[in-house]
């Protein structure tokens, strides 16, 4: 079973990465891309956990260490 | 005074800090390995610069979790100090000891140069009686130093007078070009509320001698020294 975890930045964060993304994607053309937002992408394998513990576990890692609450929100997806 | 300057894996100023210490401060000092969780005897805990476990996650976010990071709370709890610098001050960060989190460089750069802090407290450990208003030069070496933290949280710090030390003009005006990194309100360096953790992110122990370009970060030595002798 796999839990995919996504973190990015809270919207009320400016992303230095991002807005240099977005500065280059309008020197490179693309128009109409009004925003760009940097983040993480996890992916946790488990094994022998029922759907509920893997989530539950899966969240609490996010929670405790891949995101940092001052600056990150996350969100957990289960696969089954 | 007996300090303990801890080593991560990934450590790079813990040399610089224990130098400074025992060589040019003339006090004990030691390192303390991540794996140990004994802090008993020590007058004082350094965290260093560095890059602590190649902060791959973010930084100081495994290292917060090394074994001497329980010891390094317990001991800032009973009131002991500790002081963090560069990324020993975002290790302070991640355990929740100090607070706010560290945002990459305005700029995106890693920054590597001198610049001019503001003494704004003189009643932290590392800032015991330093006249409010010195000026400071030291330099900086960080990615992810751009301090964050939403607004009515920075006001209640600065209600709380927790901010200890600003990026300012060599004259110590606030200027958004000295504030080299982006921090929210020129922030460089904090403290908690019993003053007795204090984190920055620019680097004292490389200043400390003239031969250095800048012997200004050793006042911040002396500082804790002064505040070690009160206690």
């Amino acid at each position: 079973m796999k839990a995919r975890v996504f973190v990015t930045l809270k919207k009320s964060v400016f992303d230095p990465q991002g807005q240099t993304i977005h500065d280059a994607l309008g020197s490179m053309g693309y128009a109409g891309v009004a925003d760009v937002r940097q983040g993480k992408f996890f992916e946790l394998s488990f094994e022998g956990l029922p759907e509920e513990k893997a989530r539950q576990t899966a969240d609490d890692i996010a929670r405790r260490v891949l995101a940092n609450p001052v600056i990150e929100s996350y969100r957990v997806e289960v696969l089954g | 005074m007996k300090v303990g300057v801890v080593t991560f894996p990934g450590s790079n100023s813990d040399h610089d800090a224990y130098h400074v210490v025992k060589h040019v401060m003339g006090q004990d000092a030691r390192f303390v390995w991540h794996k140990d969780a004994d802090l008993s005897g020590f007058d004082a805990v350094i965290l260093p610069g560095g890059f602590a476990y190649g902060d791959y996650l973010r930084t100081g976010a495994i290292a917060r979790f090394s074994p001497v990071m329980g010891a390094v709370t317990e001991f800032a709890k009973s009131g002991g100090p500790v002081i963090g610098i560069c990324n020993g001050f975002q290790i302070l960060q991640e355990a929740g000891l100090l607070p706010g989190a560290m945002l990459r460089n305005r700029a995106v750069k890693f920054l590597s140069e001198p610049v001019h802090i503001r003494v704004e407290r003189d009643d932290t450990i590392a800032t015991f009686g330093l006249p409010v208003g010195s000026v400071l030069t030291m330099p900086i070496a960080h990615g992810e130093g751009n301090f964050y933290l939403p607004d009515d949280e920075l006001d209640r710090l600065e209600g709380e007078g927790r901010v200890v030390f600003r990026y300012v003009t060599k004259d110590g005006r606030l200027d958004d070009a000295a504030n080299v990194n982006g921090s929210c309100r020129a922030i460089a360096g904090v403290c908690n509320e019993g003053r007795n953790v204090v984190g920055l992110m620019p680097h004292p122990e490389r200043a400390a001698e003239p031969e250095l370009g800048s012997a200004d970060g050793r006042r911040l030595f002396e500082a804790l020294t002064r505040a070690l002798v009160r206690a």
